[in-house]
């Protein structure tokens, strides 16, 4: 529990945080919230060389309006995004699942955009993103470019970001008026999910018109419940559980403690089903 | 609240039985306390220590001089370089005659037999240089064949964890009462069950941690420590370092909860003392979280088989209990007495005829397990609780009824078990109406019955525990009999001082429970002063010299019988002197509210405080009378007490998800006259917490190489407030006679009897989908297992669970170990 030794940068800017990565690269490791990265320096599960605290860079923190989207600063914490009046219009799915990230304590001080960046497919927030078809804006030497949340996870704990990169803020298209649910399965209110289920459901006179599903923990990735949401596409509402029977198809479930992946298989079709059920039957 | 013990007083109110604010807790909570990691001495060094890797391996080179060049080293060492100066650490508890004991150095010394093992230690200028030399120590390990599977290891042949020994098993022992075998002669049948009472890992808030400082040129040391016996550390420190007794000095300070790891002997307590003394210098060593999940002892972990003999009617003739309790790598202080002292209680509350009790103990690659909360009385209870349950199930008849007709009554009291114990009181009818109308039995029943009817995907299920144990460690004669190397007493010191201010000496050592606040209560009482008149000092070897500490439920029917003692003796004199003061025959005064007054005299008083005045000027004291106020008292208790309570858990099931939800919680516990209920209180809400957490959440689990997979909080769940159910709580009071206060214990009480409640519900929830047992910790996955196993007509417990943590936080994905070679 006690970090091996470790440079410290503070930027003050994303253009600051840019030229330190540049100069450090594989060595520098960008510390946001601090609530995945300190618990693995401590445990010595990692050994960068420099850590690049943006957790004074204003400009990647609060929420905007812009046209068909919102844009979420990577450094807003959980607590900021929970209580934005933006984000709670246009894309409640965040709401749900910020809500079960681990307790208030780690709410204030962990960020939307670290939550993402680390990338740990047991984190309800990459499931959030895929489902909402999010794109993440990441700047780096060469200025700023925009991956989509499916191109954004590559492995566990692995993203589209560059040693030389960070990620800056996500663009959330407005899924105004759609019902959204998040169904999170753990054993304990601060433990992670054994799976999540995150879904949203537009609704098109008394049927389904269309619904995102992501999941939580089936994969080293979060996975876009593709076979689901073709199954709901023009279906009535009572579908749900027809369609969830997809659920785990093509994903790539983990074997741990939590459970092994035929586990996970039937609680995705589960869970699925309910969270489905309950974002086509409420707001 | 029930309950008060009100001998007292028309004056002063009674101070015991009241919910008196504890008196520790604006230190607690305002953080001026003095843990052993606040603590800062001119020179301090830290300690730091590098663990074994492996779960079994030869350490065929190790080179602890590449960490003196780092910066800020000012020494290493291993085994090679200190380890004859550290001896081996004790083993106090031999259980039998031909009991298999390996040589446990503090240090490993050739061979390394369970992960986390000490192996090198490094002594820096501050914790993050002492941790970066760590890295610089070279081991080679050679590895060997871990041994993890008790059963496989006490196979003839099998890998042995110490080759020296010849054989994986330690010990057998046996206790028999009547003839089983006449006893299952008689019988209709005989009903047989296996459970297992999982491994679980004690997470105390404060981890463990030991200043030592040497402070004179002679070889003395002082010895901070985050232990629950500072005294018989100091004993077993000077044995086995041969440090002379009366140069070391050990203090407890403040210390953040133990539940039994804290009952221990440590390695790290040695090594620190030895260190320190090798350089001259203080060191300190704080243990982390990761270390905690590995060094500190673990707990439980058998395999149970058990059995009854009974009548078709179920009416219990017999039991017979087989375990099999994992020693771990070696023996601790006392390991190999932990699932004996179950031994006596897994009849429990029930009357049958005969007994028969063996238990094995086996050595595996694993760290070792000694007393966790309970310590061998949960497991007991565990066991007969489930039986009876499935017993019920069995014959068809309620639970409730089947143990009525077995228990003991409240008429038979006192009455002789069949292992031998003479349980002086009792009232288990009382404590289980009182559950059962608090807990709606029937109406949760109905509800089970429409929920099974209409095939709602969430059962209900009802469990029911019962329990007694036995508390008040315990009559010396005993102990002896037992084969136990000390005694079992307790002592107080009771001081007046000349402003009548008091000081109560104490050796039961708190770590959490309130005994500055009780022992007050206690001592006002006796004396008539007021409980804030009153300071209770303990936990240092130097001002409170006697002592055999706090553990099993021990330190108010042992300890607080012993400020009773004191006190009464400081009356006595108390009583020579006033006397002489009022020129009256001490036997013509009594003592009341802390007057001294003439018997049909009134107005002739004097008060205890003025008496403790008298006692300090010594300027006229009767002939033969000895200044200063003070009673000093050591007492030996005669025998155990026995507590005991119904416990009544509901529990939700999803059929679907396995997610088992606890829906309401009652329990009635009679632990006699309460000293202070808020105190009570607290002790049942934290012990049916841990014992829920066996149920539902706890589980240390190794991988097939011996690796500790559970080794953070992310992966070994600790259940917090928002996980835990409302509980209703109550009492009945029915007092021990084996003590002047009527009390009998309650430290335990909960965690015994909340485990098998819980379990017994959800294995009730969805028993009628074929399923009679889910092994804990009840997982999701583990319910879903078992009944999909039970519908297709399997059996099962669930199963194991993977052996690998979670990707994020290490897991044993990137630690295996296997065959590898660590530098």
């Amino acid at each position: 529990m006690i970090p091996a030794q470790f440079d410290y940068v503070r930027a003050g800017s994303v253009d600051e945080a840019v030229a330190a990565l540049a100069e450090h690269g594989d060595d520098a490791k960008v510390l946001a919230g601090g609530q995945s990265l300190i618990p693995l320096l401590r445990l010595r599960l990692s050994y960068p060389e420099v850590i690049v605290d943006v957790g004074r860079v204003d400009e990647m923190r609060g929420v905007r309006d812009d046209g068909g989207d919102i844009v979420i600063g990577a450094m807003t914490t959980h607590y900021d995004v929970l209580h934005d009046p933006l984000v709670r219009e246009h894309a409640g799915l965040i709401v749900d699942a910020t809500t079960t990230v681990a307790d208030p304590a780690v709410r204030h001080r962990g960020t939307f955009g670290g939550a993402l960046s680390h990338a740990d497919p047991a984190g309800d927030l990459p499931a959030v993103a895929v489902a909402l078809e999010a794109q993440m804006v990441i700047a780096g030497p060469g200025g700023r470019r925009t991956v989509a949340a499916t191109d954004f996870f590559v492995d566990y704990l692995q993203t589209a970001v560059g040693p030389d990169e960070v990620l800056v803020e996500v663009r959330v298209p407005k899924h105004t008026g759609w019902g959204h649910h998040y169904e999170k399965f753990h054993r304990v209110a601060q433990s992670w999910a054994i799976v999540g289920v995150a879904a949203v459901v537009r609704r098109d006179n008394g049927s389904i018109g269309e619904a995102r599903v992501g999941l939580t923990n089936m994969g080293a990735t979060p996975v876009r419940a593709v076979a689901v949401e073709q199954a709901l596409a023009g279906a009535a509402p009572d579908a749900a559980a027809a369609a969830a029977e997809h659920a785990a198809d093509g994903t790539n479930a983990p074997n741990d403690l939590n459970g092994k992946a035929d586990y996970r298989e039937h609680l995705a079709r589960v869970l699925t089903r309910r969270a489905v059920a309950a974002a086509a039957g409420g707001s | 609240m029930t309950g008060t013990v009100a001998d007292a007083t028309a004056g002063r109110p009674a101070s015991v039985g009241t919910p008196m604010r504890r008196k520790e807790d604006a230190r607690l909570v305002t953080g001026a306390t003095n843990w052993t990691d606040n603590i800062t001495l001119p020179g301090l060094q830290y300690m730091a220590i590098l663990r074994s890797p492996m779960a079994h391996a030869r350490i065929t080179r190790i080179d602890v001089s590449p960490a003196l060049t780092r910066p800020g080293v000012l020494a290493a060492f291993s085994a090679n370089e200190i380890g004859d100066k550290l001896g081996s650490q004790p083993c106090v508890w031999p259980v039998t005659d031909d009991i298999k004991i390996p040589a446990y150095p503090a240090l490993a010394k050739g061979e390394v037999r369970f992960v986390g093992e000490c192996v090198a230690v490094v002594v820096a200028s501050d914790r993050y240089a002492a941790a970066d030399a760590l890295e610089a120590i070279v081991v080679d390990y050679e590895p060997l064949p871990p041994v993890l599977d008790m059963t496989a290891a006490m196979v003839e042949g099998s890998d042995l964890v110490h080759t020296d020994l010849g054989t994986n098993t330690s010990y057998t022992w046996k206790l028999n009462g009547g003839d089983y075998e006449a006893a299952k002669a008689k019988a209709d049948r005989v009903f047989t069950r296996h459970y297992v009472n999982q491994r679980l890992i004690p997470m105390a808030m404060e981890p463990r941690a030991v200043v030592a400082a040497p402070t004179g040129p002679d070889g003395e040391l002082t010895l901070w420590t985050s232990t629950q016996i500072p005294h018989i550390v100091r004993v077993l420190l000077s044995l086995t370092a041969g440090i002379p007794e009366h140069k070391l000095r050990i203090i407890a300070p403040d210390v953040g909860g133990g539940f039994g790891s804290k009952l221990q002997f440590y390695r790290e307590e040695t090594i620190a003392a030895v260190v320190a003394l090798e350089i001259g210098r203080p060191v300190k060593w704080v243990e982390t979280r990761s270390e905690n999940a590995q060094a500190t002892h673990h707990g439980r972990d058998q395999l149970q088989e058990v059995e009854f003999a009974i009548k078709n009617d179920g009416t219990i003739l017999g039991m017979r209990v087989d375990l099999v309790a994992n020693m771990g790598a070696y023996m601790m202080i006392i390991t190999p007495g932990i699932p004996l002292l179950g031994a006596w209680m897994y009849h429990s509350i029930y009357k049958m005829e005969a007994y028969d009790f063996t238990c094995t103990g086996v050595f595996t690659t694993t760290t070792p397990t000694d007393a966790y909360r309970g310590a061998g009385r949960p497991e007991a209870t565990y066991a007969v609780e489930r039986l009876m349950d499935d017993l019920a199930a069995d014959l068809g008849m309620d639970p409730l009824e089947l143990r009525k007709k077995n228990w003991i009554t409240n008429t038979e009291f006192p009455y002789d078990t069949v292992s031998g114990m003479t349980y002086d009181s009792g009232n288990y009818e009382a404590a289980t109406e009182k559950a059962v109308a608090m807990f709606d039995y029937d109406g949760l029943r109905a509800e089970q019955k429409q929920r099974r009817e209409s095939g709602d995907p969430v059962q209900l299920g009802i469990g029911i525990s019962t329990f007694t144990e036995m508390c008040g460690l315990a009559p010396s004669r005993i102990l002896s009999a037992l084969k136990y190397v000390a005694g079992g007493w307790e002592h107080a010191t009771i001081r007046v001082l000349p402003t009548g201010k008091v000081e109560v000496v104490t050796g039961t050592s708190p770590h959490g429970q309130g005994h500055v606040t009780a022992w007050s209560q206690i001592a006002a009482d006796q004396l008539g002063v007021d409980p804030q008149d009153i300071s209770v000092i303990h936990g240092d070897t130097m001002t409170s010299p006697y002592g055999m500490d706090t553990y099993g439920s021990r330190s108010l029917a042992v300890g607080g019988m012993a400020v009773v003692a004191a006190a009464e003796k400081v009356v006595e004199k108390a009583k020579v002197i006033a006397a002489h003061m009022l020129e009256a025959d001490p036997a013509d005064l009594e003592f009341k509210d802390g007057v001294f007054g003439v018997r049909g005299t009134p107005g002739a008083t004097k008060t205890i405080q003025e008496v403790a005045f008298e006692a300090f000027t010594s300027h006229d004291l009767p002939d033969g009378v000895e200044p200063t106020l003070q009673g000093v008292s050591t007492i030996d208790p005669q025998t155990f007490s026995f507590p005991h309570g119904t416990h009544l858990c509901a529990v939700e099931v999803d059929t679907e998800t396995g997610m088992s939800t606890i829906r309401k919680y009652v329990c009635v516990d009679d632990i006699g006259k309460v000293i202070n209920p808020m105190i009570v209180e607290g002790q049942v809400h934290g012990g049916i917490a841990q014992g829920i957490a066996q149920a539902l959440y706890e589980e240390a689990v190794y991988d097939d190489d011996g690796n500790l997979v559970t080794g953070s909080l992310v992966d070994y769940l600790v259940p917090a407030a928002p996980d835990l159910p409302h509980l209703e709580t109550d009492r009945t009071e029915t007092p021990s006679t084996t003590n002047p206060l009527g009390v009998k214990g309650v430290g335990e009480a909960g965690t015994i009897a909340s485990t098998p409640a819980v379990v017994n519900a959800i294995v009730d929830a969805v028993r009628q989908f074929g399923v009679d047992d889910i092994r804990m910790a009840c997982t999701p996955e583990r319910v879903w297992r078992a009944i999909q196993a039970g519908k297709s007509g399997g059996g099962g417990d669930g199963g194991d669970r993977a052996a690998s943590g979670t990707v994020a936080y290490g897991g044993a994905s990137t630690e295996s170990t296997a065959g590898g070679e660590s530098a």
